[in-house]
């Protein structure tokens, strides 16, 4: 048996060997993952360093800021300047990622359980591989349709003209806006949480649910007191998904939400989400070809350790948040 | 239980056997008809709700059909773009549709073989125990990390001296930006839906297999080859097709750390190496830079390459669908 195997597959395939080979690659992986982390915080530092909480916090322009430290990174290393005050961008990020996770999670909510329990089968047999397409639709289609199709039509015909002439002095309403960004994020994560908010609703015990229906409670209300209460677990799983996702979602964002470094007021009324702006992500993109120089080098790896940052804490606020839910024998 | 059901149920209507929540039989199912108005109202935004995913769905493809149809000509596929300032003048995007090509086979060809090794590794070895608990949050972390952080730091991995070679140098800068560097960081993007995907093939196969082939005294590496990974198959296709699909539809690596360029642009070395480690596009980076937001601002390109991308989308998701069925038609353990 033994000489016949090594003939088959020859000593270098032997059992040990293999399962050494597969944990260094395992290593690798994970060696990968640390220097990612690493990287990006040692090239942030001084961008950090440099402003201190002011980082976080307002003041000047974003653009100029940007553009300053830009150009100081061309000439020597004794005169670069780091300033960089990025609140617009973070509370702009705030606002699209925001708004787009509320209204998924409601819609999520809605059509998974439609899918699991209430969509006749043929109405599920399309609904399924439509939410799949959307899943898988690429941002810079999401994009382009925005620019090309809802970037006009909220331009033309939801912004009056007496409300772009009451902000003339500031910014232009021209249809790129956070309402574009938030509706055209929203369409790209709910498909995400659709996904992962039904599997968490078929693996309900159907004892469960079948206890209370035979309490003659009826099916809707079985549904959401008893299966969404239960699969608590996955809608945070799959909430903490499409966040991450979202506050990483770069290039659409760079084409529809306006990419100006402005910080709309909710304060100023409704008009506040017809108002350009630009998150976190879309700034690294924007500013790519600025890489080469010291100073904005270290400013945009400053904004990706935010993003990384910021999606560790929500992945961080899930796990505890599920962990939490585990008493009531719940299911992940 | 038959007996105390239809108690239970509506005392007006016919008695109907008792309710099952997931796939009963036809007339098995309670109606909506004697629920209270909420729950009726809360059902009525189900209906619109999931209309609403198939509106946006149908209205996506139809209209990108159509101006697809409209503005794409198949001289586009195998013109290479040049400079103009119409759309008449600005050729086609062959050089983008070859470069999504390249990138989808290197960057599947890397993301395949880790993503088996990591979930062969997961599953059949998992010792110790801490490494496999890292291994999966690493997997997870990678999925979490936006794709424009994994760009910049393939800026910094490739830009270093001991990988000029993948890449162009001139005075002793390394550019950095090539195929080698896109593909390595998008196979990133597509080794989480690998990793998953393989998995669950292997959890999926009952352990008395295993018993079996140790049995007639396999190893468990023999076991795994011949096995394991021939009956998991299907799932590690389904997760190779998805991660392709994320890695021809990304666009923040391509953007940073393939050059932006309009065309290949061949580096020095012998025939596919010098293309590979010069900078070039793909059809995202293409409809990007076409848009009204991009550089270029020529719609009807922008359109017409689009309208490639959806299909190979569509392709993709259509291939998934196939292996899927085919798989539970063949009735393999796994489903």
């Amino acid at each position: 048996m033994q000489g016949e195997h090594l003939e088959e597959y020859g000593p270098k395939w032997s059992d040990q060997r293999a399962e050494r080979l597969l944990g260094a690659l395992v290593c690798t992986v994970v060696a990968l993952l640390l220097a990612l982390i690493v990287t990006v915080i040692v090239r942030a530092w001084p961008s950090f360093a440099h402003n201190g909480l002011a980082w976080f916090g307002a003041g000047g322009s974003v653009e100029d800021q940007l553009n300053q430290v830009y150009l100081s990174g061309l000439g020597d290393a004794a005169h670069y300047v780091y300033t960089f005050h990025a609140w617009p961008l973070i509370w702009s990020t705030m606002l699209i990622v925001g708004g787009a996770v509320a209204i998924a999670v409601f819609c999520a909510l809605f059509t998974s359980v439609f899918i699991v329990e209430f969509a006749p089968e043929w109405m599920r047999n399309v609904l399924q591989p439509v939410v799949r397409f959307l899943a898988s639709v690429p941002s810079v289609i999401y994009g382009l349709l925005g620019v090309l199709v809802v970037v006009p039509f909220i331009g033309n015909h939801l912004v009056t003209e007496s409300q772009k002439s009451s902000v003339a002095g500031v910014i232009s309403l021209s249809g790129y806006s956070l309402l574009a960004a938030v509706l055209i994020l929203t369409v790209m994560i709910a498909p995400l949480m659709v996904s992962i908010f039904s599997d968490g609703l078929r693996s309900v015990r159907p004892g469960w649910l079948e206890g209370s229906l035979a309490l003659g409670v009826n099916r809707w209300r079985t549904t959401w007191k008893i299966g969404v209460r239960t699969a608590r677990p996955a809608m945070v799983a799959g909430t903490v998904l499409a966040v991450a996702r979202a506050i990483g979602e770069a290039v659409m964002l760079a084409m529809v939400s306006g990419s100006i470094a402005f910080a709309p007021n909710p304060a100023d009324g409704l008009i506040f989400v017809y108002e350009p702006s630009r998150p976190l992500a879309p700034t690294i993109v924007k500013n790519v070809e600025a890489l080469g120089s010291p100073p904005a080098n270290s400013t945009l790896f400053a904004i990706a350790a935010v993003l990384l940052f910021s999606a560790a804490l929500v992945s961080l606020t899930g796990w505890v948040a599920r962990r939490a839910m585990r008493k009531y024998g719940a299911t992940a | 239980m038959e007996l105390a059901t239809p108690q239970a149920q509506s005392p007006s209507g016919p008695v109907a056997p008792p309710p099952t929540p997931r796939g009963p039989a036809k007339g098995a199912v309670e109606g909506s008809a004697t629920w209270r108005l909420s729950d009726r109202i809360g059902l009525a935004i189900c209906w619109a709700l999931g209309l609403l995913f198939c509106a946006i769905a149908a209205g996506i493809v139809a209209y990108l059909f159509i101006q697809g149809i409209k503005f794409l000509r198949p001289s586009m596929l195998v013109t290479p773009a040049t400079s103009g300032f119409t759309e008449a003048q600005s050729g086609g995007f062959s050089d983008a549709f070859l470069g999504t090509l390249i990138v989808g086979a290197m960057g599947i060809s890397i993301a395949l073989p880790v993503g088996v090794g990591v979930a062969v590794w997961l599953v059949e070895y998992g010792r110790p125990a801490a490494l496999a608990r890292i291994t999966e949050s690493t997997i997870e972390a990678i999925a979490g990390i936006p794709s424009i952080v994994l760009a910049l730091f393939g800026t910094v991995i490739f830009s270093s001296t001991a990988l000029a070679f993948l890449s162009r140098t001139s005075e002793g800068v390394v550019f950095g930006r090539s195929f080698f560097a896109a593909s390595a960081m998008l196979s990133l993007v597509a080794l989480p839906l690998i990793v998953a995907s393989t998995r669950e093939g292997l959890n999926a196969i009952p352990q008395h297999v295993r018993e079996a082939s140790y049995g007639v005294g396999k190893t468990k590496i023999a076991t795994t080859r011949r096995i394991l990974l021939p009956t998991a198959r299907p799932q590690v296709a389904t997760g190779a097709v998805l991660g392709l699909g994320r890695i021809i539809g990304d666009t923040a690596i391509v953007l940073v750390l393939l050059g932006a360029t309009q065309n290949l642009e061949p580096t020095g070395g012998p025939f596919p190496i010098d293309y590979l480690r010069g900078a070039g596009t793909t059809l995202t980076n293409f409809v990007y830079e076409t848009s009204p937001t991009g550089n270029l601002n020529q719609p009807q390109k922008a359109y017409a390459a689009a309208f490639v991308l959806l299909l190979m989308v569509l392709g993709l998701n259509a291939a998934a669908d196939v292996i899927h069925r085919r798989a539970r038609k063949a009735g393999t353990w796994s489903h």
